[in-house]
């Protein structure tokens, strides 16, 4: 399996760059997913770095948030939604009967693409996953995860006064760093977001982008992202999904500076999407 | 006669939408374009004018007519009827226009046979006139509107103006049957607090109204009446029998709606929820009987075996199957304010990697509650104004006591019993009634205004 993902990252990579720099965190192979008879992907292989940022691209109904939804396995909420193929997360199959998804979920955190905040106060909305999750053994822990992850998501200087009014009163991109708080607090190893900036302004997209960028020091990161020049501004890695097939996945300045595929060529000159 | 009219006007009003239409095409020669309004507008304006006046005057009509007529037989016939009292006059006229229209009258006279024949000429003559005026008015309305067809008309305005109106009307129709209830449930219950003091009433603890006969209604003396009216007993009564029916419907319908919306598969939703709306479509008289005769000697019989002393007509039967009547009401309810919480909150709880049954509690019923709140006092204020099942099995007794096994009685029970059989209708004990009415009303209203309220507030946060 070790040696298949070698071969996967010469393929995709040219030679004389630092991938090997970066152990792989997260695998996909030959992974199909279908909602009813309708197949949304195909024979999907890609490596997810560790402590890197991979943006998925592609055209609207391309399968991206699709596959996103794979790693953390949120399509099980779906009834008709039937995955196979393989996922593994440092080494282990994500889809094994043996893996409790409720643990699993805790190391893959999820971002969606609208804020959703819980109707409960910004200390709640926190500390919700460390309390189900049984984290802080004391309140003074609990308060202590809440600050640290408020302020990893670069939110703690703007709510420290008011921790116990609703999170539903924060302005769109305060709602979604709460969400990113709320996602770090049970100390995921890698955190998916399904196109975290979609719902938001120019300006509050940019604190989201730089917090992005500093989360990688600690993070994993899989982004979907309709923006090519946020996937350009944020992230490593890219992956290129069209009609429910990776077409090209590498390193992002690669992809964008001089794509292999004429699709992807394509896509990021702005002819199909 | 008057149905004859009817249909005459409504088959006028067709050939008038028609007519109209024609000659609004032939106004500016089939270049519609030039019309202001486009020709079925102006069909519908013909229409309108030619219907609505004509229609208007036959309900007046026929009430003016009946008071002339009436007016014309008491004049007419004065000496047979100066000796009569007042409801023997009434008789008198009312057998003579029942024997002109050919309706059976038990003592026929000669005065009685003349009025009829007097009432049967006037009726005529009316009637004639009454077809003259309509057929003239819905004549003058149709050649004023159809008149008026030119291209700048705004025949379009009118008829949005009266359908308009129309609306207006129904809606009104509504409202003022409502204010039309509520004003008669106050001036009764003003009469009644007139006997019975509003305090003896509201806070008094013996009810037997029963025997407001002996010292009887309007006669007694208002001290007399007040040792009876004690409404504290029925209240209590309500009460016990609302709490248990809510402590069987709040769990059950709320556990069903969460397992329904969140739990169930498409597939058995589809089937299990229409099964239980039908639950709510069963008669209350059904469950009526199915708690008298069913639960109620159940409860008995189990109690008896365990050495307890129940009464054949429980506070617990009626409650229980009141409970199981109203599941629907809450669940349904539930169901509604729990789907209306976003999926997007569920995802986001279970991205954390909480279970379902976490999310369920810390985010979607929190989420829910003030709906869910509301749904509940709608499902309380459904069980305090139920009556069949309460009539059949909680019994007449009006006992103050909060032991579900005795017989209680409630506040809708003691309204029928009231108000069944002959009354007199101002004594003490059928005004007890509409007094009695107007505390479930306000009750209710209450109740209702709070859950609708609290359902506001709570839509305002998703919105």
């Amino acid at each position: 399996m070790d040696a298949n993902a070698e071969t996967n990252a010469v393929q995709s990579l040219p030679t004389g760059q630092d991938a090997s720099a970066h152990e792989l965190k997260m695998q996909a192979e030959k992974v199909c997913v279908s909602y009813g008879d309708k197949q949304a992907l195909f024979d999907v292989d890609l490596d997810i770095k560790a402590k890197q940022v991979t943006a998925l691209i592609g055209p609207s109904g391309c399968g991206k948030s699709t596959f996103l939804r794979c790693l953390n396995r949120m399509n099980d909420t779906i009834d008709i939604c039937s995955v196979s193929g393989r996922i593994t997360l440092d080494g282990r199959d994500i889809y094994d009967e043996a893996v409790d998804v409720v643990e699993l979920r805790a190391d893959v955190g999820m971002v969606f693409q609208k804020p959703n905040p819980f109707p409960k106060s910004i200390f709640e909305n926190v500390a919700y996953g460390p309390r189900i999750h049984g984290l802080a053994g004391s309140k003074a822990e609990l308060e202590e995860i809440v600050v640290s992850s408020l302020k990893k998501a670069g939110l703690f200087e703007e709510v420290k006064d008011r921790l116990m009014e609703p999170g539903t009163g924060l302005s769109g991109g305060q709602q979604q760093r709460l969400c990113i708080a709320r996602a770090i607090a049970v100390s995921p190893s890698v955190i998916l977001m399904d196109e975290p900036c979609s719902a938001l302004d120019p300006i509050a997209t940019a604190i989201v982008e730089e917090l992005i960028d500093e989360l990688r020091a600690n993070y994993t990161i899989v982004i979907v992202t309709h923006s090519m020049q946020q996937a350009a501004r944020v992230s490593q890695e890219t992956a290129f999904f069209h009609l429910g097939k990776l077409v090209e996945t590498g390193r992002t300045d690669d992809i964008f500076t001089n794509p292999k595929d004429p699709r992807t060529e394509s896509y990021i000159t702005g002819r199909i999407g | 006669m008057s149905l004859t009219l009817f249909l005459i006007v409504i088959i006028a009003a067709f050939a008038a939408y028609g007519m109209g239409r024609k000659r609004a095409y032939a106004v500016v020669d089939g270049a519609v374009t030039k019309l202001h309004s486009r020709p079925s507008y102006h069909g519908f304006y013909t229409a309108i004018f030619t219907a609505l006046p004509a229609m208007l005057i036959m309900p007046l009509w026929n009430v003016i007519a009946q008071r002339m007529i009436d007016g014309a037989i008491r004049s007419n016939f004065s000496n047979a009827l100066d000796q009569m009292t007042t409801p023997q006059v009434e008789a008198f006229v009312r057998d003579a226009l029942a024997i002109a229209n050919g309706g059976v009258v038990s003592f026929r006279d000669e005065a009685k046979e003349q009025a009829a024949q007097l009432v049967a000429s006037l009726q005529a003559t009316s009637s004639l006139l009454l077809s003259i005026c309509i057929c003239a008015l819905a004549l003058a309305g149709f050649f004023y509107a159809f008149r008026q067809i030119t291209p700048v008309k705004r025949a379009r305005h009118v008829v949005e103006r009266v359908i308009r109106g129309g609306l207006i009307a129904c809606a009104a129709v509504a409202i003022f049957t409502t204010i039309g209830i509520v004003f008669s449930l106050i001036f009764e219950s003003l009469r009644f607090f007139g006997q019975v003091s509003i305090f003896d009433f509201l806070f008094g603890i013996h009810w037997s109204p029963q025997s407001a006969f002996e010292a009887a209604g309007s006669d007694a003396s208002s001290a007399d009446n007040s040792i009876v009216f004690g409404a504290v007993p029925l209240f209590a009564g309500t009460l016990l029998i609302t709490l248990i029916a809510m402590s069987v419907a709040a769990p059950i319908g709320l556990m069903s709606a969460i397992y329904l919306s969140d739990y169930a598969s498409d597939r058995f939703r589809a089937v299990a929820k229409p099964l239980l709306e039908i639950l709510a479509g069963v008669p209350t008289v059904v469950y009526g009987f199915f708690a008298a005769l069913t639960v109620a000697p159940a409860i008995r019989g189990w109690g008896e075996s365990i050495g307890l002393s129940v009464s054949s007509e429980s506070a617990l039967a009626a409650g229980l199957v009141m409970g199981i009547m109203i599941i629907p009401f809450v669940s349904s309810l539930s169901d509604d304010v729990i789907n209306a919480v976003p999926q997007s909150l569920r995802d986001g709880s279970a991205g954390l990697g909480a279970t379902k049954s976490e999310t369920i509690r810390r985010v979607v019923l929190p989420a829910a509650l003030p709906g869910i709140v509301s749904a509940m006092l709608l499902a309380v204020s459904r069980a305090v104004g139920e009556t069949m099942i309460v009539v059949m099995a909680a019994g007449l007794a009006a006992n103050l006591t909060i032991n579900p096994l005795e017989a209680v009685t409630t506040v809708t029970v003691q309204i029928v019993t009231l108000l069944v059989g002959d009354q007199e209708f101002d004594s003490a004990k059928t005004l007890a009634a509409f007094a009695l009415g107007l505390v479930l009303f306000v009750i209710t209203l209450c109740l209702n205004v709070i859950a609708l309220r609290v359902v506001q507030k709570y839509r305002e946060q998703y919105d």
